[in-house]
């Protein structure tokens, strides 16, 4: 127990537990809208995060951020950015119409569905650690080689960007963090007033309630699971590159655990609920942060879970309880 | 399809049965014995093969009473089944001296009490909501054994007593040969004899046939239990928990019956394992083995004793088979539970209920159409 670390840099453990914690929340989005339209468990939604951070890896790669700085730096983020969000959207769509479609039209157990997902997530994850390979089936693995090389370890992005401290009243704040956190919660507030306000989240969230009657109504429940999965997508696109910004390096198979925290907050929250992904998420974080300064880093992991088994004892609905259905508009 | 055989087979006379599934085990037993040509794993030692897919077929047993019979989703399946070894490897080497026979009960108690005190609070809980909070309890025992120093840390835990020898350990009692396979030919391998239960380094043999007889033995009584008043109760609560309860069947009582004896058995395949393996650390209870213990259950039939075994041998056998395919094993697995879940989604074998209630369906709907066509003619 180190309680003199923990209180001297509370603040800086706070800011980096809040930055962590909106990365998780906005992939915890994914697993909620999913959850509130469907009540499935999309396990495979990790994978379209990790395909984000190697569409944003790539991008800055194939665009040499390295030697950028300026407006230049600035606009092969912005690129980076929207290529991590295309490439997550599009492997969430795809999953949405191999993994699911046929399972939710016959209406098959919830639990088949779950292991599809896990099916798929294993797919996707063996497909971009077997990349090297599979370039080299068509000759292209040395022309390739930046982008499909040590596919199995660890890819890194560290050094294209610069990442100023300041300081704020003595304490020191990492710009990314801030970006991160800002950045977070304004899609997150983007997409809530979108399902509150839009015709498409009427869709969404009447599907939820209701889908029999949402469909005599004249929702279109296929198009309307597919805008679910279109929007988890992008939002795992935004997290995944607000996440290479932090920490710069991902493997093949960095989805699987950031997927279970993500998870975790999003049943922490309220799964379903839109602002409980966010609260799940951010809670998580500085939870997962200053237990680290307690505990020791290896109990890291170990926190996140305690904390949420504690919390559904309590609350057996989370935080904000249930209701992408029954927000109104 | 399936349901042809079973009427053919309940319709033999009993003895005939019993001798039938005497013969079944037999063949079970002296499977490592024949080397068959096309099932025998080339490059890796067939009786250990045998021995993972007795394992597999255990922890696919205990699982199917909590997933298939309960209806209560375990995403953390594997903390029993690690729960089992490090009782195992405690007692044995790290912390005592205890022979292994001892070990084992006190190492499946073990398992089946952390079964009721993980499920006394969180069975309460809707089903997505166990389902995280059994992979957060997964996550934990394996992150605790990580960082514990008293339990081996990530070193792990090594020296875990084997079990008893039967006879001399030179010799054993006596020894049985192997067959060999050659060209359209079969010759006895005397060269290398598997001796009677000694229980070395170098042949897995007898491990398999520890295993085997657990599975069989865990096998009779599931058939007992969920043919009793127990088994009934876990179903009526995995159909519909409130009109279960109104008629008198304490669900709550019985869903953590069937979680600490799923605990139980998961906990019994732990010991087992870590025995076989003398070593054992926190990487031989990732995550990833909750969901391919899951993925056994799920794909084979979820609810049907031989669906599951049949699901847990296709798990555990199959990238043993193709190690030649290595690094695209788990490509392929995961591309096989796709095409499954989306074939199949009731699982290879589903349960003679889901099929009659499948059925059922059906016939109702044509007598639906039916009345509709009938009041068109009458109207006519």
């Amino acid at each position: 127990m180190n309680f003199e670390f923990f209180f001297n840099n509370l603040p800086e453990l706070t800011i980096t537990g809040l930055a962590f914690g909106a990365i998780y929340a906005l992939i915890a989005l994914g697993y909620t809208m999913v959850y509130g339209v469907l009540q499935l468990i999309n396990f495979a939604h990790s994978e379209v995060f990790m395909y984000g951070t190697f569409a944003t890896l790539w991008t800055v790669i194939a665009l040499n951020a390295a030697d950028a700085n300026g407006v230049k730096l600035i606009a092969i983020l912005i690129v980076a950015l929207f290529a991590s969000m295309a490439l997550s959207a599009l492997i969430a769509l795809a999953l949405e119409r191999v993994a699911y479609r046929r399972l939710i039209e016959r209406d098959a157990p919830r639990l088949i569905a779950l292991i599809s997902a896990i099916g798929a997530s294993f797919v996707l994850a063996e497909l971009m650690g077997l990349r090297d390979r599979i370039a080299g089936w068509f000759g292209l693995d040395d022309d390739l080689s930046e982008y499909v090389g040590k596919a199995r370890i660890n890819n890194s992005m560290a050094g294209t960007l610069e990442k100023p401290r300041f300081d704020v009243g003595g304490v020191s704040i990492s710009s990314i963090d801030i970006i991160v956190i800002v950045a977070a919660i304004g899609m997150m507030v983007l997409l809530d007033q979108f399902v509150r306000r839009s015709r498409l989240g009427k869709g969404i969230r009447a599907t939820a309630q209701d889908p029999e009657t949402a469909s005599l109504m004249g929702v279109n429940p296929t198009r309307t699971i597919q805008v679910t999965f279109l929007i988890g997508g992008l939002m795992a696109g935004v997290a995944a590159f607000l996440y290479m910004l932090k920490i710069d390096t991902t493997k093949y198979d960095v989805g699987f655990l950031l997927g279970v925290k993500a998870f975790t907050a999003a049943v922490l929250g309220g799964i379903g609920n839109l602002r409980g992904a966010l609260l799940g998420g951010l809670v998580l974080g500085v939870a997962e942060n200053w237990g680290q300064a307690l505990f020791g880093g290896e109990w890291r992991d170990v926190i996140a879970f305690v904390l949420l088994v504690l919390i559904l004892l309590v609350r057996p609905t989370g935080l904000l309880g249930e209701s992408l259905g029954k927000a109104r508009a | 399809m399936n349901i042809g055989f079973k009427d053919k087979l309940t319709g033999l006379p009993k003895p005939v049965r019993i001798l039938l599934w005497i013969l079944l085990a037999l063949f079970a037993y002296a499977l490592p014995l024949l080397e068959l040509p096309i099932i025998s794993t080339p490059g890796v030692d067939f009786g250990g093969v045998l021995f993972t897919v007795t394992i597999y077929c255990l922890v696919a047993l205990g699982l199917n009473i909590v997933v298939g019979y309960a209806g209560l989703l375990d995403l953390g399946y594997v903390g029993f089944y690690a729960i089992g070894a490090y009782t195992v490897g405690i007692l044995t080497s790290f912390h005592a001296n205890w022979p292994l026979l001892l070990a084992i009960p006190v190492a499946v108690v073990a398992a089946m009490i952390s079964g009721v005190i993980l499920g006394a609070p969180t069975l309460r809980v809707r089903g997505d909501y166990l389902a995280i909070v059994t992979l957060g309890f997964g996550e934990i025992i394996r992150l605790t054994a990580v960082n514990l120093e008293w339990l081996g840390d990530a070193r792990g835990i090594k020296n875990i007593a084997k079990p008893p020898n039967i006879g001399d350990e030179k010799t054993g009692l006596f020894e049985i040969p192997h067959l060999l396979w050659g060209d359209g030919t079969v010759l006895i391998d005397t060269e290398h004899p598997t001796k009677f239960l000694v229980f070395g380094y170098i042949d897995q043999v007898p491990y398999y046939w520890m295993g085997l007889t657990a599975v069989i033995i865990v096998l009779i009584a599931d058939i007992l239990i969920k043919s009793s008043r127990v088994g009934r109760a876990w179903e009526a609560t995995r159909e519909d928990e409130d009109a279960a309860e109104l008629m008198g069947v304490p669900t709550f009582k019985f869903k953590l019956l069937a979680f600490s004896t799923g605990a139980f058995v998961g906990g019994l395949a732990g010991a087992l394992y870590a025995s076989r393996q003398g070593f054992i650390n926190p990487l031989s209870f990732l995550l990833l083995y909750s969901i391919l213990f899951l993925a056994a259950v799920v794909v084979g039939g979820q609810g049907n004793r031989w669906g599951v075994l049949l699901g847990a041998i296709l798990v555990a056998y199959l990238p043993q088979r193709f190690r030649e395919f290595d690094d695209f094993r788990v490509l392929a697995f995961g591309a096989a539970l796709v095409l499954l879940a989306t074939l199949r989604p009731e699982g290879l074998l589903p349960p003679k209920r889901t099929v009659r209630a499948k059925q059922l369906e059906q016939e109702l709907e044509e007598l639906e159409q039916g009345t509709d066509e009938g009041e068109e003619a009458a109207r006519v």
